[in-house]
């Protein structure tokens, strides 16, 4: 057995990226992450990585991306007014392929809204926030233990396949402690060393749909840009080079799915109530769940842990079997929205609240009541 | 005779910008410069924003980073942060670094973190049409501007120097040899360089404003061209609509990667 | 005149866009504008390797290279 610590949430999360192997960190003071950045500036010297406190969000996010391209593993961690101003450097990540994590501790908004309140109104700003088509991949854990774990394979990920990972939690979790018992077998990917074969180095030549791209300074000297560009990392604006790329980027995620995606499913077998929550709010679903199993009630729970891309295939056969898919969530209906595209109107049901308080077990337990 | 071929992407000429554009001029001076340096092509990072000036980078045989408008400059401190034995330049324009990137200009020269930034100042938007910019003088002529420019300008060097870059310079295209010069003095500098190039755009500043060839703006930007020691025994009055050139500021102070290194790391290293 | 330096002048019509600025600037009219106002040598013995083409030059289209 590892050892046990008691950790908060957002702490948990600077532990696990240093354990991921992170090199560098570039953040911004904003309530309910704050602790992140703080750690990360007492950890990372102590292993020979650095620590910036930047002027902005946006430089934040820049200033990782920097990082990462000159071959460290790097992190931002930022809430809702934060995540909104990354939001097109993040794209610029996601086009140019670059690896590196952005933490999203989530409160209330929009705007300043409630900066000491929980909320899960970014899972759409995490799918759909920076601008034009792209694929993304977003991590939700729902415990502290979880946070340590989660923010490893997200550094895993975001290597793996040279994508930017957005790692969400929300204000309970970031704030709240509980034990984590630190594994000493725990798996970290590191990124190849990229040498050129022929003297004539394509920073974005393919291997399995994910490119080949060097660390700057080590000896192979190229181009990265955020346009639209082609295997020399030069811009290619032509529409076949557009269309090949787009389709290449989404291919690397549809085509990895099982590899990328993580969730858990708890209570009864083929249920007749699905309970489809998320993050922290997933453990007062899992607790209405399990007094509703004992009232004799069948009921499940199912909660996405990979958010994007979403588990759609295995819900979508869990929620075919159950009478009603109750979705519930800290927000107006987001995950309930993506559900819509493969669950009926009549079995699904979005049970929403937005008063800065988790949806109760006992308030999920009356709106099953309801539909009973 | 100087290899200028030596730094270029030759299969990405002829570039992008308008005949007789400045920023080729100033992209030649650029390389005069650091070829004195004498340094590995390997060792060398371009950074650059979006702009007309930010097109240089695709042209450089070394590392180089098309990055977004305005964020060269932290783009820039990562790859210092990462890798302090990168030579990093940035190549910016007066859009780019004073309007949308200000905030992380003005930082990244506090900090004074060792990176040479040479910005293009044409005084206008000239990729996106014309638009007026931080730098378009009072009383002339932009897209944005039909009836004549209102806003005061900023003046880039004061604003260096009063954010704390350790080294500061102005120079002009109408006077490359000298442009040269300055940027060379600005690469040795172990700090926050900042070196304005002040350049013509006659495409989309001057044919608004009767300079149509660039000649004719280049002649313009020389006939406001002012030394700083003949400034400095000038009225005020005399100075307005002047471009000084010259080195501003050359001086010696702990730069911040080092300073990191120097104080967080070892504290942290040894037991906090 | 003994001793008198020779310079070659390289102009690369590839990539000359025609700007003027190599003919306005030389002093000594070594060169001039062709047909489509590129550079073009008019004399080369007037050449006396001062370099102000090849410095204003911004596209790489002219360097100058002293016959040893």
């Amino acid at each position: 057995m590892g050892e046990i610590k008691f950790l908060q949430g957002n702490e948990a999360c600077a532990l696990g990226a240093m354990r991921a192997g992170l090199r560098f960190f570039g953040g911004y003071p904003i309530t309910p992450s704050s602790e992140i950045a703080e750690q990360c500036a007492r950890l990372l010297p102590c292993s020979g990585g650095r620590f910036i406190q930047m002027e902005d969000e946006i430089a934040s996010i820049a200033s990782i991306i920097g990082a990462s391209l000159a071959g460290s593993k790097s992190m931002t961690a930022t809430s809702g007014p934060g995540f909104s101003l990354m939001q097109e450097a993040l794209g610029y990540g996601i086009m140019a392929e670059i690896p590196f994590v952005v933490v999203n501790v989530m409160r209330g908004g929009p705007s300043t809204g409630h900066p000491t309140g929980p909320s899960q109104g970014d899972i759409m700003q995490a799918r759909w926030g920076t601008h034009g088509d792209h694929p993304v991949i977003a991590l939700y854990p729902e415990s502290v233990p979880e946070t340590y774990y989660e923010i490893i394979r997200a550094f895993n990920l975001a290597e793996r396949f040279r994508q930017p990972v957005i790692f969400l939690m929300d204000e309970i979790l970031g704030k709240m402690n509980e034990s984590v018992e630190i594994k000493d077998d725990i798996s970290v990917f590191e990124r190849e060393k990229i040498q050129s074969r022929d003297g004539r180095y394509r920073p974005y030549a393919m291997k399995d749909d994910i490119p080949l791209t060097a660390n700057y300074g080590e000896g192979l000297r190229f181009h990265v840009t955020g346009l639209f560009h082609d295997e020399t990392g030069f811009p290619d604006v032509s529409g076949e080079n557009i269309q090949k790329n787009m389709d290449r980027m989404y291919r690397k995620i549809e085509n990895n799915i099982e590899e990328l995606q993580k969730w858990e499913e708890s209570g009864a077998d083929n249920p007749e109530i699905l309970l489809v929550s998320a993050g922290t709010q997933a453990r007062s679903a899992k607790m209405a769940c399990q007094e509703l199993n004992s009232r004799g009630i069948s009921a499940a729970v199912f909660r996405p842990v990979t958010v994007w891309p979403f588990p759609e295939k295995r819900l979508s056969a869990l929620a075919a079997r159950s009478k009603k898919v109750l979705v519930v969530e800290m927000n107006k209906g987001q995950l309930a929205d993506e559900c819509r595209k493969f669950i009926s109107d009549e079995k699904l049901i979005p049970v929403n609240q937005l008063n800065s308080e988790m949806i109760s077990p006992d308030e999920i337990i009356r709106q099953v009541e309801g539909v009973l | 005779m100087f290899d200028y071929a030596e730094y270029l992407r030759l299969d990405k000429l002829p570039h992008i910008w308008c005949y007789g554009c400045g920023n080729g001029i100033i992209l030649k001076g650029a390389i005069r410069a650091i070829d004195k340096m004498g340094w590995e092509k390997d060792s060398v990072m371009a950074v650059s924003g979006i702009g007309c000036s930010s097109r240089a980078t695709g042209y450089l045989d070394f590392n180089s980073l098309h990055t977004l408008h305005g964020r060269a400059i932290p783009f820039a401190t990562g790859i210092k942060m990462a890798k302090p034995e990168l030579n990093v330049i940035v190549f910016t324009g007066d859009g780019d670094a004073t309007a949308i990137g200000g905030n992380h200009f003005i930082h990244a020269a506090r900090r004074n973190i060792n990176l040479t930034v040479i910005l293009f100042n044409n005084n206008i938007y000239g990729m996106t049409g014309g638009q007026y910019s931080p730098t378009t003088p009072k009383g002339y002529f932009a897209s944005t501007a039909p009836y004549g420019h209102i806003d005061p300008s900023f003046d880039i060097v004061e604003l260096a120097l009063g954010a704390g870059a350790t080294f500061v310079a102005r120079s002009t295209v109408a006077n490359p040899r000298e442009m040269e010069k300055v940027i060379h003095e600005g690469l040795k500098n172990k700090g926050f360089s900042l070196i304005e190039v002040v350049s013509n755009c006659h495409e989309r500043f001057g044919k608004r404003n009767k300079m149509k060839s660039p000649y004719e703006m280049i002649e313009w930007i020389r006939s406001r061209s002012v030394s700083k020691v003949k400034a400095e025994s000038m009225e005020a009055e005399e100075r307005e609509g002047k471009i000084i050139t010259g080195i501003f500021r050359q001086e010696t102070r702990p730069e911040y990667v080092e300073t990191y290194d120097e104080l967080v790391l070892k504290k942290a290293r040894g037991g906090i | 005149m003994a001793g008198k330096k020779e310079f070659l002048i390289k102009i690369n019509l590839d990539f000359c866009k025609a700007c003027g600025l190599c003919y306005s600037y030389c002093p000594t009219k070594a060169i001039g504008p062709d047909k489509e106002f590129r550079a073009s040598v008019v004399d080369a013995d007037k050449c006396i390797g001062c370099l102000q083409c090849e410095n204003y030059c911004p596209d790489f289209a002219i360097e100058i290279e002293e016959i040893k």
